[in-house]
Parts: structure tokens; sequence; C-alpha cells
């Protein structure tokens, strides 16, 4: 067995146990954090196929970014989750069964594939000489650019989305407001008041 | 022994498969279901990717890229609206989740 297919077996088993993990596990943060070892070794599979741009991509996105915005949620919400795990057992048999089936239609979709006649090649080629972020970049630039921006004003709505749906003015609050300081005036400001010699205010 | 397109395409369905169990397992906790849809959404990158190696064509890694942009919106933007409803009912109880009758 050569290296490469060891490095498989090794990240290909360890991402299916840690996925294993995120849905069967009892505490959520566990949950999380096998999510993030299963991003971690599915980014170890991208490299070893050869994709390292996605899967910096994926180190960088999911477990900096989505994994622990995960985490952060599940640790600010204060929520009972032992009693969210009751009927796991309930539901066990049919979704087990549910699994079964729908895994082995893939695995017969997958035993009995094969490419067909003359498609050997692709549409447009990689290019081999230079490295796979260039080869990205060279294509993401160019032909899908409309869908590159595209996908960045999904980012901007999602983000001004979170924002305006946390986002509360609590009552009783003193807030800075930068028009009302503005407009203040000497004559608001400052009340002078004639005191009289010996009497006091 | 070589590691080809099937070995991969079979990752990637146990995954999948493991993303959707998730989802039936865990019908009352929102989060843990979340988690599953990235699970899924993993494995259909794994897919792509395999795919865009093994046929020499960059662009499915491309959209795996854009996959990738989608489920970082959509995690952000569901762990919003669950921090939002439990600001409002303090519970995330998938079966408290009915207000709209849908």
């Amino acid at each position: 067995m050569s290296l490469a297919a060891l490095f498989f077996y090794l990240f290909a088993g360890v991402a299916v146990a840690s996925a294993f993990m995120v849905i069967a596990s009892r505490n959520p943060v566990h949950s999380v954090l096998f999510l993030i070892l299963t991003f971690v070794n599915a980014s170890g599979l991208f490299i070893l196929i050869g994709a390292e741009y996605i899967a910096m991509l994926l180190i960088v996105v999911y477990v900096g970014a989505v994994a622990v915005l995960f985490l952060f949620v599940v640790m600010m919400l204060d929520v009972d989750f032992v009693e969210l795990r009751q009927g796991f057992l309930q539901y066990l048999p049919v979704g087990a069964l549910v699994g079964l089936v729908f895994l082995a239609e893939l695995v017969l979709v997958v035993g009995s594939w094969t490419f067909g006649e003359g498609v050997t090649g692709a549409v447009t080629s990689a290019v081999p000489e230079v490295s796979n972020a260039v080869a990205i970049g060279r294509v993401l630039y160019t032909d899908y650019v409309y869908f590159f921006q595209a996908s960045g004003f999904i980012l901007l709505v999602a983000m001004i989305g979170a924002i305006v749906l946390t986002l509360r003015h609590k009552e009783n609050v003193k807030r800075q407001s930068i028009p009302v300081q503005n407009a203040r005036t000497k004559a608001m400001a400052i009340d002078v008041v004639k005191v009289p010699s010996g009497k006091g205010l | 022994m070589v590691i080809g397109l099937p070995h991969y395409l079979t990752v990637a369905a146990i995954l999948f498969t493991l993303g959707t169990l998730g989802i039936f397992l865990n019908r009352k906790n929102v989060i843990v279901i979340l988690m599953s849809v990235e699970l899924i959404l993993l494995a259909v990158n794994i897919n792509l990717v395999a795919f865009s190696v093994f046929l020499g064509n960059i662009v499915g890694q491309v959209f795996a890229l854009f996959v990738l942009t989608v489920a970082a919106a959509e995690a952000a933007i569901g762990l919003a609206i669950l921090v939002v409803f439990y600001r409002n009912r303090g519970s995330i109880a998938v079966e408290d989740i009915n207000t709209m009758k849908g």
C-alpha cells in the first residue's frame, strides 16, 4: 500500500468517524469540535487529491469562521441540551433505515458508474504547468467573474441580515447620538444665572 | 493500490448519509441539524472537487468555492435566526417553532 493510499484511508476514516460523532455525541460543544475535525480531515483529502486552494479555503472558512460561529452560539444559548436529546432512540430505527437505504443506493450508483464514451477530458482543461490557486484564479476572475461578484453580494446580504436580525436597542440605556451632540449650541448648553450676593442659589 | 475517483465518491456518499441521518436523529436540536447540513454540503464539495480533479476540469473547484460561500452565508443567517428565536421564546426546540403553522 502506497503512502498516498495510507493517508487517504487515514483522512477518510477519521473524517467519517468524526462525522458520525457529530450526529451522535451528547454535548453540542463536542459536536462542533468533531465537525472541526471532519473539516480538517476533508481538507487533508483535498490536499491529497491536489486541490490545495479549496483545502486551505475549507480550513479558513469552515474551521475559522463557521465552526467558531457554531461554537459561539452553542455556548451563548443557555439551553438544556439533555432535554433536546430525548427521542433520539425513538427516531433511530426509521433514521437508520432511511440512512441504510440511501447509502445502499449511493453505493450502487458509485459502484456501477463509469464515464461515458468520449468523456475523457473536460470542456475547459486544467492548466497543468501552473499551481492550483493560479489555475482557479485564471478561471474565476475571467469566465466566472459575475458569479464571483454574486457570491460577494450573497456574503454581504448575509452579513447585513445577521446584523439586522440580532441587533437590538435596549430601553433605558444611554447612547451616544452624534447629530444631537453636533447640534448643541452655546445657548442650549450654558445657562447664565444672576446670583445676588449673599443669597446663594 | 491506486486511490481513484470511486474512493472519494464513497467517502462523500458516507458523509452525505451521515448528514441526512443526523437530521433524522436530532430532530429536536436545531444546532445539530444545521451542523448536519454543513456535513451534507461538505460531501457535495468532496464530490465536486473529486470530479474536478479526475476529469481535469478546474471549474468544479470554482463551483465548490461558490458552494462554500453559500454554506457560510447560510450558517450565519441560520444562527442569527436561532439567536433571535431563543431571545424571543427562550427555547430552540424544533417542536416549539410552530408560530407560523407552516
